[in-house]
């Protein structure tokens, strides 16, 4: 008798003296028994009366639960400076490695942010992004969220590479498109504190001046509001 | 543990033993608390200590409970904790840290609360962020929670303290490393602790900064001639040992986090230190590089040279692709028919031109910053394809005394003087060097023995380096340093004959005739040691590997037949050239006159060499050029061969003492060596040159050996020249090259350009009475002239002094001279 013959042994025997399975289940009664194969159809039956939940995407778009975990959205201050200051911790914390960072100087003719620092290169690679929200809670400064957009899908590898442009909040009411200066006497303490609530004037002649075609200054945002009107 | 050290040394030590957190540990006496806890695996948080500097005490994180055996053997125990940092071992004493008291946990913790009351907590925009050793110990050895409520001092962030180095003060935890470094270690105190309380900061001294109320400094910092207050060679140490992210640099500011960065070793390709780095690299772009200890070598510290000149291999002018002329422009084209058609052009320029003509040579040009394996094959493609001996890769001014040194001292001689024993010796004399320009961190090694080490600088006045380290001059007019040698001061000579003493010989010892030979006399009548330091990184490996018109590998002579002999049966080929080569300058000369056909030219920059290089390249029929960029050669070139910098390839620098500083590739690019490019080239002669790869050439090298018996060239014998008498409105030029000037290396890089010294001409107050000259002064030859302000300097009579390279002084190209040659001098208009 071999070693192996052995083993099998034991184990039979152990299996001989193991209790034949029992299911939990109620045991169904004779009648029940007898209509068991197409008990089935009753699931099915049950749920056309029931309301669907089919979502006609993509005709109907329903939109998803307020904390969905959709698209990125790099933020801005009330008077249109961007939040992000490039420190990376957002690429730090993704386990995706799905976010690339480069920061770079503010200097006096090209203010992104408050402060020295901001993010000159800002990418997040979709085809990567599991959406777990570990680098909004990473961010600092609040820059980065998620928005409830969820149309990722595309043909190319680069168009799911997201760049800065793409993932920037849209300017809001009164902001002042980047780069310019941050409001006098103000430090990028003033700005997280939230005591920065609108671009001042000395912003706006700022940008009058750089940029005077700028469509953010009020006086084009009239002459746009004016001309969509007419 | 160093299992080298001297047995009987090592039981000389005392030792003492003493008790930490309850494991006992014996150190020798003398030890500082910190280290020997260190020993035993106990780490206790620091930020001023560091191993290199003094100890100061200045930041109290490292406080522990002490406590020691009186006089009656009972063990009594400091009233209050104590800075470990600072106090040696006793015998008996019990250390209780952190991990077992928590007296000392909370003394630690009050401090660390302290440090950060007036901390910005700035981390993300921090570029020590991710490798600072405030947030790591802050994290392991803080509260948790700050109890500080107010508002915090606040600094202007960040000021310049030079257009490298940035100070942010709000995170300064004041523990005076880089202070301390600057002047123990560099010398250079150009910065320092000022100001009182809550105010206090580092700084330059500068008024403007510092608004002081109602009072004044006592005295300014010493600045340079351009009035700048730090400008230092070595400030970059002071980023790296900064405990916190208050000393950042200009070009690696905000460019890249600690995790982002893959980091390579490598050994610095600027000087002939051959000084171990860390490149960090992210997507194969250099970011920055860092000193890496290497306690033989470059201990803690590199020049700023070494540090921030990286960018150079990487601007638009990059080279990628081979290149070759057609119709007159150079374009891009595949390695196979750029192989083929410089073979076939160094074929035609080389061949005669008729029957009974003699068939014009071909000439290889070497640059001094290839790599021992290079510099081989250069040698070996001079002598095997080519036939010649006209390969050189001194790209300065060389003499054939000097190659007869090289030859029968340093080739294949091995490791010589050491760093270490350059520290050591009790007295050093320097001949056509200079050792803060010119040494890197040769100068910090002197610097270090400051008071132990008698320094005799033979040169034309007292640099701020020489004056650093405490220096006597022998003032020198150039040119004249042999005799400067033979008639030294008896006191001189003296110290020279104690044992140890070191003669240091620079690349311009080649300038001035009879160095050499009158070193060598001295030496052999004091005693003392010979040490040869070039300045640039390829300079000792081209001599051992023989890319010296007169020299083979091993420093076997050309000249002599058991010498080719040896090296023609290691090769395999039947005999080498036997016709002496031309250096450098020859080849250049030969090329101009059209006696050279073909010239094959790596890593040379044109404006290094003070011959006529555009007339060579006009005239030389055809020319190679192996270049990382599209260099002024490289564009005059017909063919161009792309090759990798020194951070794409694996190599070996022999540094100046004659070590082997291997490296390995840091950046995985295709980018090829010069020898493997060299050993393809060679095949389209049906050549196997055999320096296909790194192993291969050392090899090679290594079954060479150092010459043997009869296979040496003799020892220089020159004369000194006689003086020759002063013409009126002339001077003799003095010149050398600064560490940060316009070199090649390092260009692309303007935040160290801003901390170069600024250019003048020096000169003594009687000789700029003589020549009429205030202010500004024209300094001109046949060739040129160059305009320079005029610094009045203690020196020698007769001569102006002015920079090799730097912004508005080329020598090399606009004067077209070298150190010793006589130039007039006029008052600019
Ligand atoms: S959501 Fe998660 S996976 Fe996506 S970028 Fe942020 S951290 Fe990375
Ligand atoms: S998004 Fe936030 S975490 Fe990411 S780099 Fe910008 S500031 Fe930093
Ligand atoms: S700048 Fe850095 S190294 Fe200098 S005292 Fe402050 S913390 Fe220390
Ligand atoms: S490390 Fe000991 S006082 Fe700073």
């Amino acid at each position: 008798m071999s070693e192996s013959d052995e083993v099998w042994k034991v184990n039979r025997e152990r299996d001989g003296k193991r209790e034949t399975f029992e299911s939990n289940f109620p045991k169904k009664g004779p009648i029940g028994e007898a209509l068991a194969p197409v008990a089935g159809f009753g699931v099915s039956l049950r749920n056309f009366f029931r309301p669907t939940v089919t979502e006609q995407y993509p005709r109907v778009k329903t939109p998803p639960m307020p904390r969905y975990h959709g698209r990125h959205q790099l933020n801005r201050h009330p008077d249109g400076l961007e939040k992000c200051i490039g420190c990376e911790l957002c690429a730090w914390a993704c386990p995706a490695d799905a976010i690339y960072v480069e920061a770079d100087s503010n200097t006096p003719d090209a203010q992104f942010s408050p402060g020295e620092r901001y993010g000159r290169v800002y990418q997040i690679n979709y085809l990567r992004c599991i959406f777990c929200g570990l680098c909004i809670e990473a961010c600092p400064t609040r820059a980065l969220t998620m928005t409830n957009e969820y149309e990722l899908a595309g043909p190319t590898r680069e168009g799911l590479i997201y760049e800065k442009q793409d993932l920037l909040a849209p300017l809001g009411k009164n902001m002042l498109a980047a780069p310019h200066p941050m409001v006098p006497g103000t430090t990028d303490g003033d700005y997280y504190r939230g005591d920065v609530t609108e671009p001042v004037e000395a912003q706006i002649d700022w940008v009058r001046e750089h940029r005077p075609d700028d469509a953010t200054l009020p006086d084009n945002r009239e002459q746009e509001r004016e001309a969509s009107r007419g | 543990m160093t299992a080298t050290a001297d047995k009987s040394a090592a039981q000389a030590v005392e030792t003492v033993t003493l008790t930490i957190d309850g494991t006992e540990v014996t150190v020798p006496k003398g030890t500082l608390i910190i280290r020997a806890a260190e020993q035993v695996g106990i780490e206790i948080p620091r930020f001023c200590d560091h191993p290199a500097l003094k100890p100061a005490g200045a930041c109290r994180q490292c406080l522990v409970d002490v406590a020691s055996p009186g006089p009656d053997g009972n063990l009594r125990a400091f009233p209050k904790p104590q800075a470990s940092c600072t106090m040696t071992v006793t015998p008996g004493m019990v250390v209780n840290t952190q991990h077992t008291s928590e007296e000392a946990d909370r003394a630690q913790k009050g401090v660390m609360e302290l440090l950060l009351i007036n901390h910005p907590l700035d981390c993300p925009v921090c570029d020590k962020g991710g490798e600072c050793p405030l947030q790591n110990q802050a994290m392991s050895h803080g509260r948790p929670e700050s109890r500080f409520v107010d508002v915090k001092r606040v600094f202007e962030k960040p000021l310049a303290l030079s257009s490298e180095i940035l100070l942010d003060r709000e995170r300064c935890v004041l523990c005076q490393r880089c202070t301390r470094y600057s002047k123990e270690i560099a010398g250079d105190a150009f910065i320092d602790l000022q100001n009182r309380g809550a105010m206090q900061q580092i700084g330059t001294f500068d008024e403007d900064v510092l608004d002081f109320d109602g009072y004044r400094p006592v005295g300014a910092a010493a600045e340079d001639e351009a009035g700048r207050a730090f400008s230092s060679y070595y400030s970059g140490n002071t980023v790296q040992i900064c405990p916190v992210g208050a000393l950042t640099s200009a070009a690696y500011r905000f460019r890249s986090r600690p995790f982002d960065l893959v980091s390579s070793p490598a050994i610095s390709e600027h000087d002939s230190s051959g000084s171990a780095i860390r490149i960090d690299h992210r997507r194969g772009a250099i970011l920055r590089r860092l000193a890496e200890h290497d306690p033989v070598v470059n201990e803690d510290w590199i020049t700023d040279k070494d540090r921030f000149a990286f960018a150079w291999q990487n601007l638009g002018d990059r080279l990628t692709r081979p290149l070759v002329r057609k119709d007159g422009e150079l374009v891009e084209t595949s390695w196979p028919e750029a192989l083929a058609a410089a073979a076939a052009g160094i074929r035609a320029a080389t061949a005669a031109p008729d029957e009974d003509e003699e068939a014009p040579g071909a000439g290889v040009l070497v640059g001094g910053r290839v790599t021992l394996e290079d510099a081989y094959a250069f040698q070996k493609f001079a002598r095997v394809v080519l036939g010649t001996n006209d390969v050189d890769a001194r790209a300065r001014s060389a003499s054939d005394e000097e190659q007869a040194f090289l030859g029968s001292q340093v080739a294949g001689t091995g490791l010589g003087v050491t760093f270490g024993e350059l520290e050591k010796a009790p007295a050093v004399v320097l001949v056509g060097f200079e050792a803060e320009d010119e040494g890197g961190v040769v100068f910090l090694r002197l610097r270090k023995s400051l008071g132990r080490q008698k320094i005799v600088t033979v040169a034309p006045y007292l640099t701020r380096g020489a004056q650093k380290l405490d220096a006597t001059l022998v003032a020198t007019v150039p040119g004249r340093e042999a005799s400067a040698l033979a008639d030294l001061p008896a006191d001189v000579r003296e110290t020279l004959a104690q044992p140890g003493a070191v003669i240091v010989l620079g690349e311009r010892a080649a300038e001035a005739p009879g160095t050499f030979t009158s070193a060598l006399d001295l030496a052999s009548s004091t005693g003392a040691r010979l040490a040869w330091i070039p300045r640039r990184a390829g300079e000792r490996g081209a001599v051992e590997a023989g890319a010296l018109p007169g020299l083979l590998p091993g420093g076997r002579a050309v000249s002599l037949k058991p010498a080719r002999a040896a090296v023609a049966k290691a090769w395999g080929v039947e005999a080498l050239p036997s016709a002496p080569g031309r250096d450098t300058a020859g080849i250049l000369a030969a090329a101009a006159e059209g006696r050279i056909g073909a010239l094959v030219v790596g890593g040379v920059s044109a404006s290094d060499l003070s011959g006529d290089v555009s007339a060579a390249l006009d005239a030389a029929g055809f020319v190679v050029s192996l270049e990382v960029r599209r260099s002024h050669i490289a564009e005059a070139a017909d063919v161009v061969l792309p090759v990798a910098p020194p951070s794409e390839k694996p190599g070996t620098f022999v540094n100046w003492e004659g070590r082997l500083r291997s490296f390995v590739t840091a950046i995985r690019t295709d980018a090829m060596s010069d020898h493997r490019v060299l050993d393809l080239l060679a095949r389209e002669w049906g050549v196997e040159l055999g320096t296909g790869t790194v192993e291969a050439v050392n090899a090679e090298l290594a079954s060479l050996g150092a010459a043997g018996k009869g296979e040496r060239p003799a020892a220089p014998k020159a004369k000194a020249p006689r003086p020759s008498r002063a013409v009126k409105g002339t001077a003799v030029l003095a010149t050398w090259h600064q560490l940060v000037d316009e070199g090649a290396l390092q260009e692309g890089e303007p935040y160290l350009a801003g901390t170069g010294r600024v250019a003048v001409a020096r000169l003594s107050r009687a000789t700029a009475d003589a020549l009429g000259v205030a202010g500004e002064a024209t300094i001109s030859t046949a060739a040129g002239s160059i305009d320079l302000p005029v610094v009045i300097t203690d020196m020698a009579d007769g001569v102006v002094w002015v920079p090799v390279k730097s912004p508005g002084s080329w020598v090399a190209r606009d004067l077209r001279v070298t150190a010793g040659a006589t130039v007039s001098v006029k008052g600019a208009a």
